[in-house]
Parts: structure tokens; C-alpha cells; sequence
């Protein structure tokens, strides 16, 4: 095993690509993903890598080059953040229905706007219903695992479909932290030969991708994808068993830290889980019985497991970095479903950290003891009404 | 120029695209598509925009495709495309495909001119191995004939339909090959179905260049132009006599006309008026009479001046 | 719903499975051929938009019609008027 480095977010990703190798890459500059395609072009300016890097006029030609290329055979990857989530919106579905392995890391940044470059999750949130693995980072460590992680889970015989790798904008992307990484050699062992399925460039063998389907055919293929979601659950958690035994790190599709006396859980996603930890322990010796979890994996929405960690405490906090103006923060409603076959308790939405606010232990501190006090109201935001 | 004869290549040519598509009666797509890939023997690689010719072509459980073909969306034809050939190119570097295979996108004009405008001139600049072919014809005719930017100065859309106050389209088309050319590509022209001699010299041409190529194809919608089913080749004809739709070739950086048009150039040829192109069409009709001769000279004096510049450009 | 038995992502591995499709009883007018007047110069071939023209060994052999759409392309071009639109 390698020694530990400095090394930020992006750059991370970058290196995890560089060890992988792709055929294809193509995307688009977007703070605060562009080191990593700044990264990557150096490797492919040097001949570290064999990549055929594509540097695309927008990023609904990036994701369009992805879909086109995996399709031919290729393994793809790209990055983006924000407005160029949002200018690829269009083919994201279509990616996911064509049923391509594409791998995408998103440094999640909110969207305009007003224009705004800092961190919330925006732009992900927005996309959760296209089909898409998701998975999530806390740290510059998990942001580089999961990048040697994405494509065993996109490229599975029983999943084939994309998986986006979020990382926090600029709290992940950009900070340096420590980090152990691979060896190359076990990370091209660890992620193996790509075996596309109906390549078309295997020309002798024509197929044709991309067809209309009228009703009854559109449906089939829809659930056809929702069958291979929720294979998705046992593909992670093989992948996670297996990378486990090559860096010691073991990853659940739910992390859980201190959940199992808890009376008060809150629920989080990406960076924000490190400083809710750090609210946990300052509470727990306060006395008060709080957790936190977070579901590393966001798409499939893992409701069952969610359901065996919160089920049965009394209250429980969604702490959504996005908001459904209008409605609630839009991972909440999701929780509250996942509970909703035994005994539900008290449920709490906070609104927090949108457009780069300060996500900081004194303001988590102050939403989780109302929680706990009872005294919360359902939905709250952080820094206005708490 | 191809010196195939029609029996050469009715006899040699593979069917790469079968029966059973479900284009209207009449439709000039198909048409020009078949001539465009009887001028490669190499493995095809094919990309659709949304549009006619994709529907037509992939309902599913059918398709017409006996080659490799995929479709993701309307206005990224031109990135798709590139897509699969940056595929080949890191694929054939890495030693897993071997064969020598030709990559080529069909879209028409509304994926071309205007929503796929931004994806095309990227794929241009980027210089991706691949011909990028557009059915011209002149309007959206898949979501029920409405004006695009390729559609005719008065021509009677959905959406620029004819009224009291406005006489159909109120602007002229913009000159897309000439704007592909001046991305200075290796090879891009202007082709007409009806003069397949001239049209898969082209696309012959088009397919070799080692870079990006560009067809632009004039392609009779009897439904969006009011025409009889069995018009296509003689409407595109007459746009070629008329010099609405000049024949062409841009090759490294040299233009040139070809076929009828350089005939009508040298005068060993008549250019027919602009009122024989109205007349033949229904979506022209409301110019017929002398209610409208102002528009009409217009339309006269603007294909009159962009002759006029193309024969110049022809003599550099 | 039998989504298990579908190949993923609608793809389609049966190349030129459109031939299984019938647009011949879309027809109006059916083209017939005047075998005397035609030249095999396969000027019907090559305008058909749905290849519908059956070619074998350079001679022009008749129409495909379960699958010719009627339009009438070929009996327009054809030089010397061998082939005519007819209600059959």
C-alpha cells in the first residue's frame, strides 16, 4: 500500500482516473470540478494514460460523448457541478435508459440562481430521479475510493446503468487533506477489463441503441431499470466487501456512527457527516443520546436499511443541504417513507448550508438539541428560524 | 465523380438500411441516405438525430438499421457521433478493434441548423473523423411542419403561417454550408438526391478526407411542401435549376461547383426563375397571382445575389 | 410485466428487423412494369425510398410490393415510362 498524501478532492478523483485508465473522457470546465479535468489532460498530455480525452464545447456534448462512446464500447468518464448538471439535465435519463456504465463525479455546487459557486447540493438533489447510482464522500479519502468503486458498481452485469460520484464542492474539492492511496497495479486489478455489452464496434454483430418505444414497451424498460436499482444494493455491498479486503476501508451502504442507543438520529449527507459527527460527540458528553448516519448511497434509495437504524427512536432529523421551496428539503420525504411501516418518530426537516452557508458544529448543536428537546418545529432553516 | 454505374451499384451495394421503415410515401430521406452509404464498402458506424428519419427508421422491437446505429437525443447528433469515434480511436489504440470503420451522422435540418447548431461546430472544430449529413428539409416536418432557420423566405409554416398581416416566413434561411465551411474542414457540399452520380462522388469523398466531413442535402417533405408523393427527385431537381439549392464542394479551402449548377454557371444550362420553384409547391401558394410580386422579386434577388457571391467564391 | 426477458436498454440485436414490417398495404396505386418498354437502367432503383425495386443480376425483376408505399417515385423518373401507378 502506497503512503499516505496531501491531496484534494478533485485532484483525488483525477489520480483514481489516471490508476483506472478510461478510453474515453470527455467534459467541460466547471468550477469546482475543473481540476479534475485540468489534472486529467495533463496525464493524457504526458502518456500516463491511453485516454482519448475529449474536450468538449458544453457539457450536454460531454455527456452526450459518454453515452455515444460507452455505447461504442468504450469505459467513460467525466465530471461536472452545477449549471453544467443542469445542461446535461437532458441526458441524464437518457444515459441511465441506454443503460451505459458511465461514471460521473459531481462537485456538488448550488445552482443559479442567484450565481452562486460554493457548496450545497443543489444540483445533485435535482437529478435524483434519472437513474443514476449515487453515492456520496465525506471526505477526500472516500471522494477517491469511490471513484475506484464507481465503475465495479456501473459496469455489473445485474446494474449497467451510470453512477455519479458526489463530492462536496470546495469543502472536498478543494481542501487538502490526508490520504492513503492504492497501488495502480491494485486498483487496475480491483476495477478489471471492461466488458461492454452490445459494443457498436462490434460491427459484425449490428445493434441498435436508442429506439422509440411506444407505452407498453417505454414501461417495461422503466422497470426494467427499477429491477436493476435495487440489484444495485447487493452489487455495493459486494464491491465495498471487496474493497475492503484491498485498502481496510470498509464502507456501508448506510454509515452509522453512534445510532445503536441513540434516542435522536440525524440524517446527512457528504462533508456535513464529519461535523455532525463532531456535534454527536460533543452532545454525547453533554449527556444527550444522539447519532448521526448517512446513506453513502443515495440512488437506490435505501429505505430498508435506513428504516433498521432509525426505526424505533424517538425523533429523527433530515438535515437536507437543498431545498424544495415550497415543500420540504428533498430528502426528507424519503425518510419519512422509509419509516412509514412501524412506529414513526418524531420527524424533523432542517434546511441548511444552501449556496456555501457555514454548516459548523455551534449551528448543528443548536438544530439537533431541539430535536432532542422536543422543541423543534418540523421544518426548520438553519441560520433564519434555528 | 464515381465511376459506379447504376447496375454496379445495384448489384454490389449492401442494404444497410431495409423496407419496413416507416417514412411517409415519397420521403426523400431514405433516398438520399441509401446513395450516401452506397459510397463506402468500410464497416458503417451510424448516428440519427431525433427527427423522421430516426423515429421512422427505430420503433421498437424494429429496426431498419443492418448496421451499427444509435440515437440519444435531437440537438447532440453531431456529439454523438463524435462520441463513437473517440470510442474507435481510444479503442483502436489499445489494440481491441482492428478494422478500419467510418462514422456518420444523420440529422435533419432543425437538429442541424438550429438545436444541434452549437454541438455540430464543436464536433467540427475538434476535427473528429466522421460525416455529419443533413436532410434539408427546410422545416420541422417530424413535430408537424414548423419554420426552422432552413426554411424558405415566405414559405407558409404552422409557425409561420400565412395571415392578414404576415405572408409566411419573414426571414431568409442562413447559409449553413457556408458556415460549415468556415470552420475550414477538410470537405463539405451541397448535394441534391436527384444527381446521385454527383451526390455519392461526394459522400465518396466525404467518407476518405480524414477528417470531418459535411453533406448538405436538399430533401423533399411532399407533406411539409405540398407536393405530390412522387416528387421528390424532380422538386430537388428543380431547386438545383433554379440555384435555390446550388451544387457544391469545399475542398481544403477550395469551392467549386458541380453538376447542374456548374453547368448553369457556364452557361450551357438555363437557370430557371424562382416562380417555377413557388408554383410547384403548395406551401408557396398564397404567392401565386401578382398580390405579392415584391416578395417574390425578393426571393428572386436574394438567390440571385448568393449565386452571384458562390460563383465568385468558386473562382478564387 | 416480462422485463426480465428484454435486452437491457431497448436495444435491438436483430439488425434490419424493419424488413419484418409491412408498409405495402399502405399503398393507393400500385407501380406495374411494362417489361417490354423497360431498359434495366435502374433509375427506379436508386430513387426508391423504400428498396423496393428487386434487382437481380443487373435486370430489373418487379417491385417488393409488401413493402412499396405506393408513392409513385419510379413510374415518374423512369425514362421510358415502363412503369405506371394503378388502382389494383
Amino acid at each position: 500500500m502506497a503512503d499516505e498524501i496531501g491531496i484534494n478532492g478533485d485532484n483525488a478523483v483525477a489520480l483514481a482516473w489516471k490508476q483506472i485508465d478510461p478510453d474515453v473522457c470527455a467534459a467541460y470546465p466547471i468550477t469546482p470540478q475543473t481540476i479534475i479535468v485540468e489534472t486529467f489532460s495533463e496525464y493524457v498530455a504526458n502518456g500516463d494514460v491511453g485516454t482519448e480525452f475529449v474536450c468538449v464545447e458544453s457539457e450536454h456534448s460531454a455527456l452526450t460523448v459518454c453515452v455515444a462512446a460507452a455505447s461504442a464500447g468504450a469505459r467513460t468518464f467525466t465530471a461536472t457541478a452545477s449549471q453544467g448538471l443542469a445542461y446535461m439535465w437532458e441526458m441524464l435519463p437518457i444515459a441511465s435508459a441506454m443503460r451505459v456504465p458511465i461514471v460521473m463525479a459531481v462537485a456538488n455546487r448550488t445552482l443559479s440562481g442567484p450565481i452562486n459557486i460554493h457548496n450545497d447540493h443543489g444540483d445533485a438533489m435535482s437529478a435524483r430521479d434519472c437513474g443514476w447510482v449515487m453515492i456520496f464522500a465525506e471526505n477526500v479519502q472516500e471522494a477517491y475510493d469511490n471513484a475506484v468503486m464507481a465503475p465495479r458498481i456501473a459496469e455489473h452485469p445485474d446494474v449497467q446503468l451510470p453512477v455519479m460520484a458526489n463530492l462536496d464542492g470546495f469543502i472536498l474539492t478543494h481542501a487538502i487533506e490526508r490520504m492513503r492511496p492504492l497501488d495502480t497495479a491494485v486498483v487496475r486489478k480491483f476495477v478489471g477489463e471492461h466488458k461492454p455489452l452490445h459494443p457498436l464496434l462490434d460491427w459484425k454483430k449490428p445493434v441498435s441503441h436508442g429506439l422509440m418505444d411506444g407505452p407498453e414497451d417505454y414501461y417495461r424498460h422503466k422497470y426494467q431499470m427499477v429491477e436493476a436499482m435495487e440489484k444495485a444494493f447487493g452489487v455495493c455491498e459486494k464491491v465495498f466487501a471487496d474493497f475492503a479486503k484491498i485498502s481496510g476501508r470498509k464502507y456501508s451502504i448506510v454509515e452509522e456512527y453512534m445510532c445503536d442507543d441513540a434516542d435522536c438520529v440525524a440524517v446527512i449527507l457528504g462533508s456535513s457527516f464529519g461535523t455532525m459527527k463532531a456535534t454527536v460527540d460533543k452532545l454525547r458528553a453533554e449527556g444527550l443520546k444522539v447519532g448521526a448516519c448517512m446513506p453513502r448511497v443515495f440512488r437506490p434509495w435505501p429505505a430498508k436499511q435506513l428504516a433498521k437504524v432509525l426505526g424505533g427512536k424517538k425523533a429523527v432529523l433530515v438535515m437536507d443541504k437543498h431545498v424544495g421551496v415550497g415543500a420540504y428539503g428533498p430528502m426528507y420525504p424519503e425518510v419519512v417513507a422509509a419509516l412509514a411501516g412501524g412506529k414513526m418518530p418524531k420527524m424533523h426537516n432542517c434546511i441548511y448550508g444552501l449556496g456555501g452557508q457555514d454548516a459548523t458544529v455551534a449551528g448543528f448543536e443548536k438544530i439537533l438539541k431541539a430535536v432532542a428537546s422536543g422543541k423543534a418545529k418540523e421544518l426548520s432553516f438553519m441560520g433564519v428560524d434555528v | 465523380m464515381t465511376r459506379r454505374s447504376l447496375k454496379d451499384l445495384a448489384n454490389d451495394s449492401k442494404v444497410r438500411l431495409t423496407s419496413g421503415h416507416r417514412l411517409c410515401a415519397g420521403c426523400a430521406e431514405s433516398i438520399i441516405a441509401r446513395q450516401v452509404m452506397m459510397a463506402t464498402d468500410k464497416p458503417l458506424v451510424v448516428t440519427s438525430a431525433t427527427g423522421c428519419f430516426e423515429v421512422s427508421t427505430s420503433i421498437f422491437p424494429y429496426t431498419a438499421w443492418n448496421v451499427p446505429w444509435i440515437h440519444t437525443a435531437f440537438g447532440n447528433s453531431a456529439a454523438t457521433c463524435a462520441g463513437t469515434e473517440a470510442a474507435y480511436k481510444a479503442l483502436k489504440r489499445k489494440g481491441k478493434v482492428k478494422d478500419d470503420i467510418r462514422f456518420l451522422c444523420f440529422a435533419g435540418d432543425g437538429a442541424t441548423y438550429d438545436i444541434g447548431f452549437q454541438s455540430l461546430s464543436g464536433a467540427l472544430e475538434r476535427g473528429h473523423q466522421m460525416m455529419y449529413v443533413c436532410f434539408n428539409n427546410e422545416a420541422y416536418m417530424n413535430t408537424g411542419i414548423q419554420r426552422s432557420g432552413a426554411t424558405g423566405f415566405a414559405a407558409s409554416t404552422t409557425t409561420s403561417p400565412v395571415g392578414s398581416d404576415i405572408t409566411g416566413k419573414t426571414q431568409f434561411p442562413k447559409d449553413l454550408t457556408m458556415i460549415v465551411a468556415a470552420h475550414d474542414i477538410p470537405y463539405a457540399a451541397q448535394v441534391s438526391p436527384h444527381n446521385w452520380r454527383d451526390l455519392i462522388a461526394k459522400a465518396e469523398k466525404g467518407f476518405e478526407c480524414g477528417g470531418p466531413a459535411f453533406l448538405n442535402a436538399i430533401s423533399t417533405c411532399p407533406r411539409g411542401w405540398r407536393t405530390g408523393t412522387d416528387s421528390a427527385i424532380v422538386m430537388a431537381k428543380l431547386a438545383v435549376e433554379t440555384c435555390v439549392w446550388p451544387l457544391y464542394e469545399y475542398e481544403n479551402g477550395r469551392f467549386a461547383l458541380t453538376g447542374e449548377s456548374a453547368r448553369i454557371a457556364e452557361g450551357k444550362m438555363e437557370k430557371k426563375p424562382v416562380t417555377e420553384w413557388i408554383a410547384a409547391q403548395g406551401r408557396y401558394r398564397h404567392l401565386a397571382g401578382d398580390k405579392h410580386l415584391g416578395i417574390v422579386e425578393r426571393m428572386q434577388a436574394d438567390i440571385d445575389r448568393r449565386w452571384e457571391r458562390l460563383q465568385k467564391l468558386c473562382k478564387l | 410485466m416480462a422485463a426480465e426477458k428484454l435486452i437491457v436498454g431497448g436495444r435491438v440485436i436483430e439488425p434490419g428487423k424493419a424488413e419484418q414490417f409491412e408498409t405495402g398495404d399502405w399503398r393507393t396505386f400500385t407501380p406495374v412494369l411494362d417489361r417490354e418498354l423497360c431498359i434495366d437502367c435502374m433509375t427506379c432503383w436508386i430513387y426508391c425510398p423504400d428498396s423496393s425495386v428487386i434487382v437481380k443480376d443487373s435486370k430489373m425483376m418487379g417491385f417488393k410490393l409488401t413493402h412499396c408505399k405506393g408513392c409513385g417515385i419510379c413510374a415518374k423518373m423512369c425514362p421510358k415510362k415502363a412503369i405506371t401507378m394503378e388502382e389494383v
